[in-house]
This record gives C-alpha cells, sequence and structure tokens, in this order.
C-alpha cells in the first residue's frame, strides 16, 4: 500500500487534555504530523481538529478507529485530497522601503492574490489563502528580495460530501 | 445554619459507596491524606488493603475485578505514588479490565510549579489509560467520579485515571450523586445489525470445517452460557487465547485447546486448515496468529467484536458483528443448524496425539530427573479438582499453567497477558482472593516474576489473605533463556539467579513454608497446601534447562509450530 496525504477530521468535546491524547495515538504508532489545527467547528461546544498525515490507507484506518475510540471524540472523518477543499494560511513581514524600491514587488503581490494586512513605517505584511503550492511559490518569489518573517498555518479543510454531526448529536441526545 | 456540604475527600468515598465498593488497594501520602482521614471514619464500610508498593494496589485491583468482573479500585499520592500505578494501569488497558485509579495531586494553586511529589500524571496515563480526568474543583467530584465507573467497566471496559487536586479534596461541596448512565460522545454498546448476524450464519452453516476461537470477550460480556450452546448446537471445535481461558470447561469435549505462540498444536496448526474463522470477543493478537501473511489465508473470518477498532485491525473479515458478545451470540443460536463435524472434529483428535506423544507425556510424566512444572501444574489439578482460581505471572510457568491447568467454571484464570508484566501474580492472587474469597486462589510464579513484587507478602501476611503461592523455581529467567537457547546460541545473559532463601523470606513474614526438591514430595506438599486454611507457600524446585513446546517462533506461521 502506498503513502498517500489523507486528512483526518475530528469532531470532539472541547476538554483539557484531549489533543495529547489524540497525538498520542500518532506518537505510538511513529507517525508525523504534517499539519494539526484545532478551532471551533460549525456546532457549538463542539472543536474540529484537522491533522494531516502521510502514510497508507491501512494506517489511516487504523488511527481514526483509535481517535474514534476515545471517549470524547464524537466521530472522525479522513478523505484524500480531492475529496476536501483545503487551503493554507502565511504571513510575510518584509520592509516597508522594498514596496517603494523594487516595483516587482507590488506585481509578485497583485499576481498571487496576497493581501497586504498592515503597514507601518518599517515593514508590510501580507497575507496569502491557499494551496501549499501557491504560498511555496510566492516564497520562492519574495525570497531574493529578504523575509524578515515567514509563517504559515495548518491545513484548514472541508469536505465536499456531507458529515452529518449535527443530526449524529441529536441521536446521542 | 444547617450546612448539607461535605469535604471533597468524603465526597469521594461516597462516591465509591455509592458504585457498590466495599474494598480499594493502595497506599497512603501527602496529596491524598485528606481521603485516607475518611477512609479512617469510613472504614467499617470500606475495606482500604494497604499494599507494599503502589503497583501491588494496582494489580490486586485487577485481580479482584478479573476474578469477580466488578470495578477494581486503586488509590495513590501524587509523584512517585501516582507513577508506580503506571504498569498495573498498562495492564489493565491491555487486557481490558475495569479500573478505576485515584491519585492525589499537589494543590490546584501548585500546578506545574514543580512542587514537592508533583508529576503530570495525566500526561503520563493518557497513553494508557480509557479515559483519565483532573479534578481541581471539590463541585466535579460526584459526576467525575460517576463517569468514571461508567467508562471503566461499560463496552470494551479499561482502567479510568482520576487525578485529585489536594484543595478539591479539603473544599467542600454539596454532594448528591447520579450513576452515569451515557455520554453523549461515547457509545460503548454498538446495536447489533441483524443482517450481520444472517451473514454470519449462512456462512457458518454452509461451512465444512468451522473453528471458533474466543477471547476474554466471552467473559467480559457474560456470554459463557452463550459460547456453550453455540458449541454444542453447531458441533464446532472451540480453542481459546489465554485470556478466554476458562470461559468454556478444560473438559469440555468440543474445547480443543489454546491457541497462540505456545498453545496446543493442532489448534494452531489447523487455523490455517479451517474454511470459516469464527473469531468471539478476541483481539488477533500478535501471539495468537504469528504470521499474519501467512494465518488462515483460506478461511472466511467472522469477527465478533465489541470494540470497532479491532475489526479489520489485523486479520481482514468477511463478516463483522459489531456488538455485545452476549447480545450477538444470543441472536446467532437458533440461525446455527445443529451438526457433529466428526471428521473435522477427528482431525484434532489426531494433531492432539502427535502433540501428546511428543510433548505433553514427558512434561506431566516426565522421565527426566527433575520436577517438571507441567507436572507441578497437574498435582495442583489433582487436588483443587479444577476448582481453583488459577493466576499465574510471565514466563515459561504461565505458558504450562494455562496449558495444563483445568478449569470447571470461568473467570478462573488470571494472568497479564498482552502487557506480559512480571509481577503481576502475586498482588493479583491477593485481589482474587479477596474478591472471591470462598474459591481457592493458587497463584503460579517463577523464580524471577515473584522477585519483582515479592513485597506484596507483607500485604499477604498483615491481611491474613488466605492465598496459596507456587514459585516454580528453575533459577532462571527461564523464558528469556530459552529464547537464548533456540535463538541466541545459548548464550546466557543476565538469565541465571542466584536466588534467596525463599522459605525464609516467606517464614520472615509468617506464612507457612514448604520447599519439593524431589518428585516423591509433591504430592504431599500440594495436598498440604491445598488443605492449609491460612496462606502457604510452597517452593517447587523444577528442572532448571526444560523448554515450553510447542511453539511458534517469531515471524513464523501459525502451521509451522515447532514440537521440539
Amino acid at each position: 500500500m502506498e503513502n498517500q496525504t489523507f486528512t483526518i477530521s475530528v469532531y470532539s468535546e472541547n476538554n483539557v487534555g484531549l489533543l495529547n491524547r489524540i497525538s498520542g495515538i500518532f506518537l505510538k504508532r511513529h507517525i508525523n504530523i504534517l499539519s494539526l489545527n484545532v478551532s471551533e467547528s460549525e456546532i457549538e461546544n463542539v472543536s474540529r481538529f484537522i491533522i494531516v498525515v502521510n502514510t497508507t490507507e491501512k494506517w489511516v484506518q487504523n488511527i481514526v478507529g483509535q481517535i474514534e475510540k476515545q471517549i470524547e471524540v464524537i466521530k472522525t472523518y479522513y478523505h484524500i485530497d480531492d475529496e476536501t477543499i483545503f487551503l493554507e494560511n502565511a504571513l510575510f513581514k518584509i520592509e516597508s522601503s522594498l514596496l517603494f524600491d523594487e516595483r516587482e514587488i507590488q506585481n509578485i503581490i497583485k499576481e498571487s492574490h496576497s493581501v497586504i494586512v498592515t503597514v507601518a513605517r518599517d515593514y508590510f505584511v501580507i497575507s496569502i489563502s491557499g494551496q501549499r503550492a501557491d504560498i511555496e511559490a510566492l516564497y520562492k518569489k519574495l525570497k531574493p528580495y529578504g523575509i524578515m518573517q515567514f509563517v504559515r498555518s495548518g491545513r484548514i479543510s472541508v469536505s465536499k460530501a456531507k458529515m452529518d454531526i449535527s443530526t449524529l448529536l441529536e441521536t446521542l441526545k | 445554619m444547617k450546612n448539607n456540604k461535605i469535604s471533597g475527600a468524603e465526597a469521594i468515598i461516597k462516591c465509591l459507596l455509592e458504585e457498590g465498593v466495599d474494598l480499594i488497594y493502595g497506599y497512603p501520602g501527602g496529596a491524598i491524606m485528606p481521603v485516607y482521614d475518611e477512609l479512617y471514619k469510613y472504614k467499617d464500610q470500606l475495606q482500604h488493603v494497604l499494599v507494599r508498593h503502589e503497583q501491588g494496589a494496582t494489580h490486586a485491583a485487577q485481580g479482584f475485578a478479573r476474578a469477580t468482573g466488578k470495578v477494581g479500585v486503586a488509590i495513590a499520592t501524587s509523584g512517585p505514588g501516582a507513577t508506580n500505578l503506571v504498569t498495573g494501569i498498562a495492564d489493565a488497558q491491555i487486557d481490558s479490565t475495569p479500573m478505576v485509579c485515584i491519585t492525589g495531586q499537589v494543590g490546584k494553586h501548585l500546578l506545574g510549579s514543580d512542587a514537592f511529589q508533583e508529576t503530570d500524571i495525566i500526561g503520563i496515563s493518557t497513553p494508557v489509560t480509557k479515559w483519565n480526568y483532573q479534578i481541581t474543583e471539590a463541585s466535579e467530584i460526584p459526576e467525575i467520579m460517576a463517569k468514571a465507573f461508567y467508562i471503566a467497566k461499560s463496552g470494551r471496559p479499561g482502567p479510568v485515571l482520576i487525578d485529585i487536586t489536594k484543595n478539591a479534596q479539603f473544599d467542600e461541596l454539596e454532594f448528591s450523586y447520579k450513576k452515569c448512565t451515557s455520554i453523549r460522545s461515547y457509545n460503548p454498546k454498538p446495536t447489533l445489525n441483524l443482517e450481520k448476524v444472517k451473514e454470519a450464519a449462512v456462512l457458518i452453516n454452509a461451512a465444512k470445517k468451522p473453528y471458533i476461537l474466543f477471547g476474554q470477550g466471552v467473559i467480559l460480556s457474560e456470554a459463557e452460557a452463550e459460547l456453550k450452546t453455540l458449541v454444542e448446537k453447531s458441533g464446532i471445535p472451540a480453542a481459546w487465547t489465554i485470556l478466554g481461558l476458562s470461559a468454556l470447561p478444560t473438559a469440555h469435549p468440543l474445547n480443543v485447546g489454546m491457541l497462540g505462540m505456545h498453545g496446543n498444536y493442532g489448534p494452531n496448526v489447523l487455523t490455517n486448515e479451517c474454511d470459516v474463522l469464527i473469531a468471539l470477543g478476541m483481539r488477533f493478537d500478535d501471539r495468537v496468529t504469528g504470521n499474519l501473511a501467512s494465518y488462515a489465508k483460506q478461511a472466511k473470518v467472522i469477527h465478533f467484536e465489541i470494540d470497532a477498532a479491532e475489526i479489520d485491525k489485523n486479520v481482514k473479515t468477511t463478516v463483522a458483528v459489531l456488538a455485545d458478545l452476549k447480545e450477538s451470540l444470543t441472536a446467532l443460536i437458533p440461525l446455527i443448524e445443529s451438526k457433529t463435524h466428526e471428521s473435522w472434529h477427528n482431525e484434532f483428535k489426531e494433531k492432539y496425539k502427535i502433540e501428546l506423544e511428543a510433548v505433553i507425556n514427558e512434561e506431566l510424566q516426565p522421565k527426566k530427573e527433575g520436577i517438571s512444572m507441567g507436572e507441578t501444574i497437574e498435582m495442583i489439578n489433582k487436588h483443587s479438582k479444577g476448582d481453583a482460581i488459577v493466576v499465574s505471572d510471565v514466563g515459561q510457568h504461565q505458558m504450562f499453567a494455562c496449558r495444563y491447568a483445568k478449569f470447571n467454571s470461568t473467570k478462573s484464570n488470571v494472568t497479564s497477558g498482552g502487557l506480559g508484566t512480571m509481577g503481576f501474580a502475586l498482588p493479583a492472587a491477593i485481589g482474587a482472593k479477596m474478591g472471591m474469597p470462598n474459591r481457592e486462589v493458587v497463584a503460579i510464579i517463577g523464580d524471577g516474576g515473584f522477585q519483582m513484587t515479592i513485597q506484596e507478602l507483607g500485604t499477604i501476611f498483615q491481611t491474613k489473605v488466605p492465598v496459596k503461592i507456587v514459585v516454580l523455581n528453575n533459577e532462571f529467567l527461564g523464558m528469556v533463556r530459552q529464547w537464548q537457547q533456540l535463538f541466541f546460541d545459548k548464550r546466557y545473559a543476565s538469565t541465571e539467579m542466584t536466588n534467596p532463601n525463599f522459605i525464609a523470606i516467606a517464614e520472615g513474614y509468617y506464612i507457612k513454608a514448604k520447599k519439593v526438591i524431589k518428585r516423591e514430595d509433591l504430592d504431599g506438599a500440594v495436598a498440604e497446601m491445598m488443605a492449609s486454611k491460612e496462606s502457604y507457600f510452597l517452593e517447587v524446585m523444577v528442572e532448571k534447562e526444560n523448554n515450553v513446546f510447542p511453539m511458534i517462533p517469531t515471524g513464523a506461521s501459525v502451521a509451522e509450530i515447532r514440537l521440539s
């Protein structure tokens, strides 16, 4: 079985310690988490983890089984990239003078569909949302001019197919 | 002014009483002292057994749980008290044993300050607990304790750890208790899909060589009667994992024996010849399956299992019935045709004959001068008549105990299966005997494992719990030595034991003790031990370099099991 990128979505109660419990499942199997994002979900008081891993489908099934087994986990799904809409966010902090001295930078910003979030006397910040390749392309273009700081978020994603958590929770009540 | 409030510490005791607990195992210390103070007040209703090391508390709670089916409870202080519980918790997790552990913790205001005896027991115990929780407010106690017991016992059981900060023990709360009956994110009892049961029945009825493998799930769901009815009606031979042992009487004609690495010859070899494999409440552990790539590839596999994560984990199923076993077997039995499968049975009988001649006869009636472990177990059988609870430790003696001990009734084989925890048996025997005081409890332990929790002789002495302790002494860490002999050219690295005078040690704890060196003394000594009303220590000097066979070497298939 070949390695693939999988997005694991975990709906859970919002409790202290659950992140540790879930990350331990990966640790025990020596599987590296490529990206992790935890936020509120569409349901009040229900958290949503988005975990990206590169592994085999057999392992991802095993992991999903183990995650779902945790008491405070409501439901877990996994998807391949084609089954989800996903993106990452990135911020670039760049010296302000470059914005005026290097005309090309303005074009790069325009072409990449990124936005200038803020401009200060010494620096300005560009934000971009997109797929990893878009962010990497922008990074490559800006690198020669000097990047003061760069940060990229974990993947967030929604599935194309329905994930019926609300209905499930109704039946659990 | 009327005050209905009680302290958190008292609330913990009240929660235990509400859950029907009347016996707990533990060890006091700074961060749990308020609870111990309440234990003193409630000593008429709740017995606390002072062990000699916190690991002993967990194993005793496990022994209690395995022998009774109830939740075992262990209690300890923060820091080292808590970390000493971890081995027993890990053991309970992998062997699905219901247990609640309570640990004291430094006060909430000290959390994260590296205070005296502060340790992150929640972080440490997370991977080895079914659930854990840190209580930092007294008002949380009733609800969390109720959840702890519900989670530990329901579904696939397991250990729960509740860490309680010292302020939460001192602070007061309005106490009212309501048992937990559901948690929205937790579904311990999957709904039985009758279609799957029908599919299973069709496969079973059509099978020419059907074969049942049963595990501890039978015992945990109390489906022993259903298992017996199923095998008798279907005529299907049934073999067991070591945690399933005793769910079907050893002498039952359809009980064909033990699976796995040191299991019986036929049950292993014929796994690769059956046409339908029916797995009941077992998880296809690697010690059972050998090499998965050549495990039962010819067979259609039906897996009856309560834990969804176990289905297709190791062995791909044709039909999976996800439900509580008692419920699914009750639905299955009426759909099963009555058969005898005589010629298929004869294959097991023929294989048994081969094993008898190659292995069993020599083990039970050795020609060698030294006493064998097998004949000692057989001697215990003779005097227990199969009615004792046998608690075994880990190693060669464990495999001999599982292979040769006879059982008439369920919940009678208590051993550390998945984790293989040496030192398990002595404290587990204490728990088993206290849980089932009317049954004979015999601990069978090697000279290595015995010394891992030997201090629990102190608990036995203090509580006067009449357990029978048999140490099979070969002056080796026998199982490792066997592997060194077979796979490491007899390089006996650190497996030879220079042992103390065990008799003197037992007698130091005022426990009656006897040592047997010669075969002719064995019968009388075992008889004396079994007749004793008090605890009794029997040391049997056994042949030093005997091996356990049959054996499936690591990486080999069940069909490649070796008889020598």
